[in-house]
Parts: structure tokens; C-alpha cells; sequence
């Protein structure tokens, strides 16, 4: 008996020396955080550098009469001034976008938005180049501009894009109208028309996911340099995708892809703004190759706002039938997708609405039919996914207002309702009606949980009472009650349908163990933020059992990582962390078979114990780790190559579909519109959790995001295509006054095909959340008859509901 | 551009420069004095990632001019630890707490939490949301900064520590 507590209390520290997968690790990236020594890209200083600034469009539709130069030119200081006549002999003048269109990178002959790249001025510092942009000298001749999407295809519209006028068949099938994009449609059309006109309740509601934008706190920059000696050109970039910018940059600058060198230092941020390829990036890399020397750009603020990407934009006529009893029976969906001037979406190549076909959600919905047009206005190009998968947040979205008006339609409760219908954990791998395949889940058990601890039905109760005082002039707050259930498709993707540009989105790992026992680690994703220098480390360290102190992982340097598709859309754990525990795996079994022989056994005799072999039956004679890796360089079996390291490049089977059960409580003051979150509970179920610090600060980020996309985050522009509020003094980034406090949750229901049952966690809390609390916001006011209230909830607009309903007088 | 003659005090170290009128405090300390921990991230004053410490105030150097600071005294990110190299307690606390992600907040954060904790020794959880409403972060939803500031508060009470150089 004393024995066995011995042995078991040995395991169990060695188990923590590891600090492996399920603890709390602390970050190793914070060491040099917390002293200011992180190193991002406008750290980087190198000699003889200079610096690139923009000359832009003030108008949104406009013809471009004459450029000139001459003025910037003679500043002393300036080194060079670049416009669309010096890029087009170069071929440069337009970029391939990731949706298949082409974006201008220095507008040509007109300019379809307002602070479009005209030219880019490159002086010895910052203070003379943005000097510069003020002394070219651009004529332009306005024309009238398309703001609202819905005009678009007018016929009397205004032809955007004269590039591709004639071009009727676009990268997704045939175009409509010149300012038509594509047309996406999936599901069965006619089965979901033919219960619609027989069912006995139908609701129907134009949902908008408004424009908005990720704004990490560091903007989009990057510093190229040429070697005209050698021909290798370097680009430092804020990158999530880093090998993918590499391949993209050889493919438009025909300069050979192992020439070109990649590097993603420290990210101050990403959440989607920083997947795609800019005009800076470009530019800046021109310069270099020009002037041969180093060439830096730095976005500020308004520029990030206003033209490196957007998110949302989504017009969404949302539709469900159902049976009197609530059980619903199809639902039918039609976008129209504002894409601005460029189809510039980070979608992979063949999900030109992303993956916005999950919006059936979490419910058991036999038939379904969506639709999509993707159409051009004088906005900044774009539609990445904020701090989600593609078009993720807008299903959700759509789904879960979707249940919420219908609950209200049948005098249902909301979360009754959607219990009603949920897939019941007995129906996975379940199969929706719009194509994807759900790995795993147990929605039932979450919203039961959640439900419990939340105190739904006190909080109804409570409500019910506030709302009679409110009748009867007692008081003038209303009470909402936000429910979101969400799942989430993540990990993109299965080659079969996932590539990017025709690169399949696996991703990778490399794993080398040195001979006295440490690893580095090689990843072919990128964090912004997440912590994988940590995180990958715990899973090699449970993997292999190895201190993940003992590790380094590194990322974002093109030409030592192996070639990744990078990171956003929650695919880091679920395909890299995939890779990690693959080539971990691999790893050990060449250890045991460098074991076996070490200590003369049958591989079959070898049992692994948390950081070493041991002899089945004989506990005293084992290897740890660390002994197999210097056997392994210096005296490995006969016929076997010394070494111990393994790469595993991961194909998904499938996407990860994370879900979970929120719940907003809130308080409006109807006569000023200002709305108080009371509690925010969030229950996430990720599968298996492999830092529960890291996710749970994942989720507080990602609720914080979602509160300001819902509550007052919005990209809007004024009737001449003029954007507004394109700086933080108008774009709402909430503070830690704002910002509600968060309590978190979880279940666990790994994934049965993922290596380690891991799902990914960082988006799922942003895509929950929106929805939460515009539940919340349209529960408030539902009692008042108001119908369907649209994001953003600012006061403002909250005042001014109060004003339709007359509750002012 | 005629240029400006300015003295200050630079984590401790005396600095003289010549300068141009125009140019911010944050571009003088990452461009000319290599002090990149202070960031950029609003150009309007709003987010507070450039964040210092002057003449015991704190300020945001992108809404300063270098020749402002003729005379004073400049604490940043890098002035912040311990004279022993150790990290203080608020440095530990951001990383026990895990109150950051991206890292590019972290400096203006912990700078401004500094003077907070030097104005207010104990402050509840309002005040501390109020003390660094003029940081933004937008990754950790805040929650497990104020977690970081109270832990430096606890420590500290414990063992107050001398104000890193000054």
C-alpha cells in the first residue's frame, strides 16, 4: 500500500514537472512582454532605411484626370514618389486578392472608395514622407457613389468596377450586373419553398450584421528589404499567414519563392485584419526593389480603420417555419453581402460567403435553403473574419435572433424553445441540412448547466415584475434577458474543400529533440496573442514527457518553420495542435524502439510512464526521455539513422464545431438609451482544454470584442460614401469602465477525430457574444411591441427606439 | 527644420538632443533613443499604448513633444524593473494573472498601473478600472489586468518597494 502511494505520488510530480497539457502554465511570452522587449515590426531599425507614406483618395467614386508628382518630388528628403504608371510596367499595378478578384494597389484611371492608395511617397522619415503626400497634386472628377448595397445592381447604377465590366463570369460563377459579384446558393430550394408555404408559423426578419473592423492595437505595417546583390528580398510583416504571404509576393513579383524570406516578429493583434495582402506590403516591397534599400510602412490609425479591411456587412433576410408545438421545420436565408470596391474576402477560395452555411446552428432543422449575392459598393474592400471563421459570427447571428423572434411569435419561452429543438447528443456526427458534418457535442447538458447557473427562471420571474412596475410608471429601466447558443465550424480545413489560392489548408509542425533532452519546436502558424509559445509546448510536453520548459517554439520566420496556412478562424489547435501531437507521436515510437534495444526488450514489453519507458513488470528499469534522445544521436540501434526528430504536415478529417451556452443580463434606462450589462455568464465547451488560463482569457477577450461590435463598434458611411468615425475618438473600443464583467463556464466533449479532442477556443466567445447581447437589448424592449432592433445598440440608437415607441412622453 | 536643444533624464540616464519642434516625444524615444517599448497605436491620444511616466505623471508621449520634456525626468517600460534586474510586482503580476496577450498594451498598461499604485496604494476594483480607463486592451477584456494591479497591491503592502528609478 505504501508502495503504491509512493509510486503515484512520484508520477504525480513528474506530471507537474512537465507542465503539460489540462495546467494552468504560465506564459513564457511574458517575460519579455512585461519589460517592454517584445519585437514587433516597427521596432525593427536596419540601415539606410526609409520610410513610405500614402497619398489618398478624398473622394469615394471618382476618375483619377492627372497625377502629379513634381512638387513631392523637389521636398528635400523625398527619394521617391510611386503611382499606378510606375507599377503597371511591372505588372504590380493590381494584386490577386484571396476571393479571386484583383484589388488595385495604386489606383489607375479612377478610385472606388475613400482613402484608397493613389500614390506612395518614400522619404528618409516619417515626418517628410507624410510632408509629401500633401505636395502631389491629384485632379479628380467625382462621380456619384453606391453606398447601400441593396442599389447596387440598380439598373441605372453606376458601373464600379470598368476593370472587369465586361468580364460577366466571375470567380464564382456568372454575375448578374456589372456591380454583382457572385450568386452562392446551397440547400434544397424547392422542399424548403414547399414547407414554407404549408407550415403554421413562419417569421421573417431583414437581420443586419453591420460593418465594423478588428482594429488590433497595432495597425498593418511592414519593412522590405532587396539585396540587389544577391536577389533575396526579406519582408517583416504583420502577417497571420506568413508562408502564404511569401507565396503570394513570388507569385506577383515573379522573384523565386526560396528567395524570398518571410518574417513575422512579435503581432501586436490580429483578429483578422491581418491575414490579408495590402497595398503597403506591396509598395513597400517595390521600394525596396527600386531604391535597393529598405523600405518601411506604417499604417496609422484612420488608415486601418478606413481601408485594411472590414468585417460583416451582412443583409440578411432570415426565415423559419415551424409547427404550432415549436418544432421547427426549415428555415431559408438570403444575403446581400456588401464586399465594398474588392472582393477582397479571407474566405477559403471556394466558400465565397465563408462558411455562413452553418447557419442552421444547433438545431435539429431537416430542410434548408441559403442564399448569397456578393455585390460592389464605394467602400473599402474586405469582409475578413472578425475574430471568427468565415462569416461564422453572421450565422450565428441570423440563427439565434432568427429563434429568439420566433419564440416571441409563439408565445414560447426562448430557451424552451431552442431545448425543443437542439441535435441531441445521441445524433452525432450529426448531419445539417446545408452540408457539414458536426464532430461532437452535448448541447442539452450546457444549457442545462448554464440555465442552472445563471438562475433562468428566477430571472424571468424577475422580469416579469420590472415589467409591470415599468406598466405602471414605477420605474423607467427595463430588464433583458440574452440567450445565445452557438456552434461554432472551425479548423479549417479538409483540403477537399479548403484552400486558399489553391494551397490546401493543412498546417504543421516540426518537432527536433537535442541530445541532451531540450526541443525546439517549429510551427507553421502564427500567434498574435494566443500564447502558442506556450500552449504547443504543453502539448509536446505531455506528448513526449519533456518539460515544456525544456521546449522552444517558434513561429512566423518562413525560412526555418514548415510551410503553414497560419492563424485565424480558430484553426491553430485543431490542425497545428493536430500536427504537434502527431509528430510528437512519431517521435515517441522511435524512442521506444531506441529503448527496447537500449535495454534489450521486446518494443512490446516497453510501457510508457508520463516521461520515460519503462519494463513491463520490472518498474526499476526504464529510460526517461532525455536518456532515449542521447542514445538516439550516439549510439542508436544498428540500421537505425541517429537523430530524433519528426515533421507531420496535418490534413484535417474534418472541422472542429466548438459550441456554447451564454446568457446576458441587462438593464436599460429608456430615457437615455444607456444600457447596463448586470451578468454575462459564458459557457464554453472546447473539447479537450489545453491551458484553462489561456482559454479563459481567450473568452474575456473575445466577450469584450463581441460587447463592442453589439453595443456601439461600427464602420458607417455617410450618402456620399464618406466613412465616419474612422479614428478612436468615434470607433468604439470599450474600456475597462465599459466593459461588463465575465463569468466563465465549461463542458467538456472532445472531438473524436482530433489527435488530442481539441477544438479551438478563441472565436467562439466573439460569435456567441454579438448575439447575446442583441438578445439581451431586444428582449428589454420586447414587451413594448418593438419589433426587431438593429446593431449597433449605442445609447443613441437605443434613445431613439424609446422615441418610436413613444416612451418619452 | 531648425532644431531644438533639450537635456532630460532618461530611465535614469541623462540625455541631451537636438530635436525638431514638431517631432512627438514617442517618436524621439523609439527613433532616436531606441526606447521601443512604448507603442503606437491611435495617433489621437486615445488608446494609450505610449504610455510614460514624466515628472510623475503619468503621460502619453504621442500627444507630447520631445521638446515638452526639456528638463524632465522619463520613466518608461524599460526604466521599470527592479535595480537588481528582477521584475517588480506589478511585471509579476501581469504575467501571474496572465493580464496580457498580444503584449503590445503591456507597456503603457503596466506604466500607467504604476502611478496608479503610487497615487492610490489600495485601490478597489472601480478605481482601478478608472485609473486606466485611458489604456485600451483588446484582447483580455480587462478582467485579469485588474487582477494583475490588485496582485502588485497585495505584494507591495507587503513589501513596499523604492519607485524604480527615481
Amino acid at each position: 500500500m505504501n508502495d503504491q502511494v509512493k509510486v503515484d505520488e512520484d508520477r504525480a510530480e513528474r506530471v507537474e514537472k512537465l507542465q503539460g497539457m489540462g495546467c494552468k502554465r504560465k506564459r513564457v511570452e511574458d517575460v519579455r512582454f512585461t519589460q517592454g522587449k517584445g519585437n514587433y515590426v516597427d521596432d525593427l531599425k536596419l540601415p539606410g532605411m526609409v520610410f513610405g507614406d500614402f497619398v489618398r483618395s478624398p473622394h469615394a467614386h471618382a476618375r483619377i484626370k492627372s497625377i502629379d508628382t513634381s512638387r513631392a518630388q523637389a521636398l528635400p528628403g523625398v527619394v521617391a514618389v510611386l503611382t499606378a504608371a510606375d507599377l503597371k510596367p511591372l505588372d504590380l499595378h493590381y494584386m490577386p486578392t484571396l476571393a479571386g478578384d484583383v484589388q488595385a494597389v495604386l489606383a489607375e484611371e479612377k478610385v472606388l472608395f475613400q482613402n484608397q492608395e493613389v500614390a506612395f511617397v518614400i522619404a528618409e522619415d516619417r515626418y517628410i514622407a507624410s510632408d509629401a503626400t500633401e505636395l502631389v497634386d491629384v485632379e479628380y472628377e467625382a462621380l456619384p457613389a453606391i453606398v447601400d448595397p441593396f442599389k447596387s445592381m440598380d439598373d441605372d447604377a453606376p458601373i464600379l468596377r470598368e476593370d472587369i465590366k465586361d468580364k460577366m463570369e466571375g470567380a464564382h460563377g456568372p454575375r448578374k450586373h456589372p456591380n454583382h459579384i457572385f450568386e452562392w446558393e446551397i440547400g434544397d430550394k424547392e422542399e424548403t419553398d414547399k414547407i414554407f408555404a404549408e407550415a403554421d408559423v413562419t417569421i421573417k426578419e431583414m437581420l443586419v450584421d453591420h460593418r465594423t473592423h478588428p482594429s488590433p492595437l497595432e495597425t498593418c505595417q511592414s519593412v522590405a528589404s532587396f539585396d540587389k546583390i544577391t536577389g533575396d528580398l526579406t519582408l517583416w510583416g504583420t502577417f497571420q499567414a506568413p508562408h502564404v504571404i511569401r507565396t503570394v509576393v513570388s507569385l506577383i513579383s515573379k522573384i523565386p519563392e526560396h528567395k524570398i524570406h518571410v518574417i513575422a516578429p512579435d503581432i501586436g493583434g490580429g483578429f483578422g485584419n491581418k491575414v490579408g495582402a495590402y497595398a503597403g506590403y506591396v509598395c513597400s516591397v517595390v521600394g525596396s526593389i527600386v531604391l535597393g534599400t529598405p523600405v518601411k510602412w506604417v499604417e496609422d490609425r484612420m488608415e486601418n480603420l478606413s481601408t485594411t479591411s472590414f468585417a460583416r456587412d451582412y443583409h440578411m433576410s432570415t426565415e423559419l417555419a415551424a409547427t404550432n408545438e415549436g418544432k421547427i421545420t426549415a428555415m431559408r436565408v438570403h444575403v446581400i453581402a456588401d464586399h465594398g470596391a474588392f472582393d477582397a474576402c479571407a474566405d477559403p477560395s471556394k466558400w465565397p460567403a465563408g462558411f455562413m452555411n452553418i447557419c442552421t446552428g444547433s438545431y435539429d432543422i431537416p430542410t434548408a435553403h441559403l442564399s448569397v449575392d456578393g455585390v460592389y459598393t464605394n467602400k473599402a474592400s474586405g469582409g475578413v473574419a472578425y475574430r471568427c471563421s468565415f462569416r461564422v459570427t453572421e450565422a450565428v447571428f441570423a440563427i439565434e435572433r432568427a429563434v429568439e423572434l420566433l419564440a416571441q411569435k409563439l408565445d414560447m419561452d426562448a430557451a424552451e424553445l431552442r431545448l425543443k429543438n437542439f441535435v441531441k447528443a445521441e445524433q452525432f456526427p450529426y448531419k445539417s441540412a446545408l452540408g457539414w458534418e458536426y464532430d461532437s457535442g452535448d448541447y442539452h447538458t450546457a444549457m442545462n448547466k448554464a440555465m442552472e447557473a445563471i438562475g433562468y427562471d428566477d430571472l424571468r420571474k424577475e422580469q416579469a415584475k420590472k415589467r409591470e412596475a415599468f406598466k405602471k410608471g414605477k420605474t423607467r429601466e427595463i430588464m433583458g434577458i440574452g440567450i445565445s447558443f452557438f456552434t461554432e465550424i472551425v479548423g479549417a480545413g479538409p483540403s477537399k474543400n479548403c484552400d486558399i489560392l489553391g494551397v490546401a489548408m493543412f498546417d504543421s509542425a516540426e518537432i527536433r529533440i537535442h541530445p541532451t533532452g531540450s526541443v525546439i519546436a517549429r510551427m507553421g502558424t502564427k500567434s498574435q496573442g494566443q500564447g502558442h509559445e506556450t500552449t504547443y509546448a504543453q502539448i509536446i510536453a505531455t506528448e513526449i514527457g519533456i518539460p515544456a520548459d525544456d521546449i522552444t517554439i517558434e513561429e512566423g520566420n518562413t525560412d526555418t518553420a514548415p510551410y503553414g496556412l497560419g492563424t485565424y478562424g480558430s484553426r491553430s489547435t485543431p490542425v497545428a495542435g493536430a500536427a504537434t501531437a502527431v509528430a510528437a507521436r512519431k517521435i515517441r515510437a522511435k524512442a521506444q524502439m531506441i529503448a527496447a534495444h537500449t535495454m534489450e526488450v521486446h518494443e512490446g514489453d516497453l510501457e510508457w510512464d508520463v516521461d520515460r519507458f519503462r519494463v513491463k513488470g520490472l518498474p526499476e528499469k526504464a529510460m526517461t526521455m532525455q536518456e532515449i534522445a542521447w542514445t538516439a544521436y550516439n549510439s542508436p540501434p544498428p540500421n537505425m539513422e541517429p537523430g530524433l526528430e519528426a515533421v507531420n504536415y496535418y490534413e484535417p478529417p474534418n472541422m472542429t464545431y466548438p459550441f456554447g451556452s451564454y446568457y446576458c443580463v441587462m438593464d436599460i434606462d429608456v430615457d437615455t438609451g444607456v444600457a447596463k450589462t448586470r451578468r454575462f455568464y459564458a459557457l464554453d465547451d472546447c473539447g479537450t482544454r489545453i491551458n484553462p488560463m489561456i482559454i479563459e482569457g481567450q473568452v474575456h477577450g473575445g466577450l469584450t470584442e463581441a460587447f463592442a461590435c453589439a453595443m456601439g463598434q461600427e464602420i458607417r458611411y455617410d450618402e456620399m460614401g464618406n466613412v465616419m468615425g474612422a479614428s478612436f475618438m468615434d470607433f468604439f473600443l470599450p474600456t475597462a469602465v465599459e466593459t461588463p464583467h465575465w463569468e466563465t463556464d465549461f463542458t467538456v466533449t472532445p472531438s473524436p477525430h482530433h489527435p488530442i479532442g481539441a477544438k479551438g477556443v478563441g472565436e467562439s466567445p466573439h460569435v456567441g457574444g454579438v448575439p447575446c447581447f442583441s438578445n439581451a437589448v431586444n428582449d428589454a424592449y420586447s414587451f413594448l411591441g418593438a419589433g426587431h432592433i438593429q446593431m449597433p445598440h449605442d445609447a443613441w440608437r437605443l434613445w431613439q427606439v424609446g422615441e418610436r415607441l413613444g416612451l418619452h412622453n | 527644420m531648425s532644431k531644438s536643444h533639450i537635456e532630460l533624464t532618461i530611465n535614469g540616464k541623462k540625455v541631451e538632443a537636438l530635436v525638431e519642434p514638431r517631432t512627438l516625444l514617442i517618436h524621439f524615444l523609439r527613433e532616436e533613443q531606441n526606447i521601443t517599448g512604448p507603442h503606437i497605436g491611435c495617433d489621437t491620444g486615445h488608446c494609450g499604448a505610449c504610455t510614460v511616466e514624466m515628472d510623475d505623471m503619468s503621460v502619453k508621449s504621442c500627444m507630447t513633444f520631445a521638446v515638452q520634456a526639456d528638463g524632465a525626468n522619463i520613466t518608461t517600460i524599460e526604466g521599470m524593473a527592479n535595480p537588481d534586474g528582477t521584475l517588480t510586482a506589478l511585471q509579476e503580476g501581469f504575467r501571474e494573472m496572465h493580464g496580457l496577450q498580444c503584449g503590445f498594451c503591456t507597456p503603457g498598461m503596466i506604466t500607467r498601473a504604476h502611478r496608479l499604485l503610487l497615487e492610490n496604494p489600495d485601490p478597489n476594483e472601480d478605481e482601478i478600472r478608472n485609473g486606466i480607463a485611458g489604456n485600451l486592451c483588446r484582447c483580455t477584456g480587462y478582467v485579469n489586468i485588474v487582477r494583475a494591479i490588485q496582485y502588485a497591491a497585495e505584494k507591495m503592502k507587503e513589501s513596499p518597494v523604492q519607485e524604480a528609478a527615481e
